[in-house]
């Protein structure tokens, strides 16, 4: 059960994967990124329980927060040309 | 009672994963930012609200079901923060979704 979850995670990661190589925008690739995080995150958790060691889900609360922090960073990072400060 | 959890989990598992398959394939066909804005949004909260609900019915009560509840909810929360930005910016950035003209709502 928890093996064809971590397929159809696979499957869906390269599928994702294929929309990071191929976007026209940076906007495209942003967007694709974060799905291919919270996707990573759903297949630590499965994979900890696959395993039968449930500390895998510290692993996968640090990269949720991870992805949301780097998502916003990159993106106020393309809008203003800076990390600080409100406008350029 | 234990092979009625495993059915729920095998089902949870079931819709979450046709839930991430389907958004991936729509991030993929869908034409726009705009539009992908939702296949996106449709991994982060379908696919990772079932799969959560799957692995709680085969914990238990235990603190594994408070780390599993805490990832659920904070990507309940962030995903439509991070789909907001992103509209934001790329409208703001210049771009008009397809089919549509800038006029008096654009």
């Amino acid at each position: 059960m928890f093996l064809a979850a971590l397929t159809a995670c696979a499957i869906s990661a390269l599928l994702v994967l294929a929309r990071i190589v191929l976007g026209k925008t940076t906007f495209d690739r942003v967007l694709a990124v974060n799905s291919l995080g919270t996707i990573i995150v759903i297949g630590i958790a499965l994979h900890g329980f696959y395993a039968n060691r449930p500390e895998f889900l510290d692993i996968a609360i640090v990269y949720a927060l991870i992805n949301f922090i780097g998502t916003v960073a990159i993106l106020k990072l393309f809008s203003t040309g800076s990390f600080k400060g409100n406008k350029k | 009672m234990d092979l009625f959890t495993d059915l729920l989990t095998g089902l949870f598992f079931f819709l979450g994963s046709l839930s991430i398959i389907i958004g991936a394939c729509g991030l993929i066909k869908l034409p726009d930012v705009f539009s992908r804005i939702h296949a996106a949004g449709m991994i982060d909260t379908g696919g990772t609200a079932f799969f959560v609900l799957g692995m709680i019915m085969q914990s238990g009560w235990s603190l594994i079901t408070v780390k599993l509840l805490l990832i659920g909810i904070f990507i309940f929360f962030t995903s439509p923060v991070t789909s907001h930005v992103t509209a934001n910016l790329a409208r703001e950035k210049g771009m008009v979704p397809v089919g549509k003209k800038i006029g008096k709502l654009l």
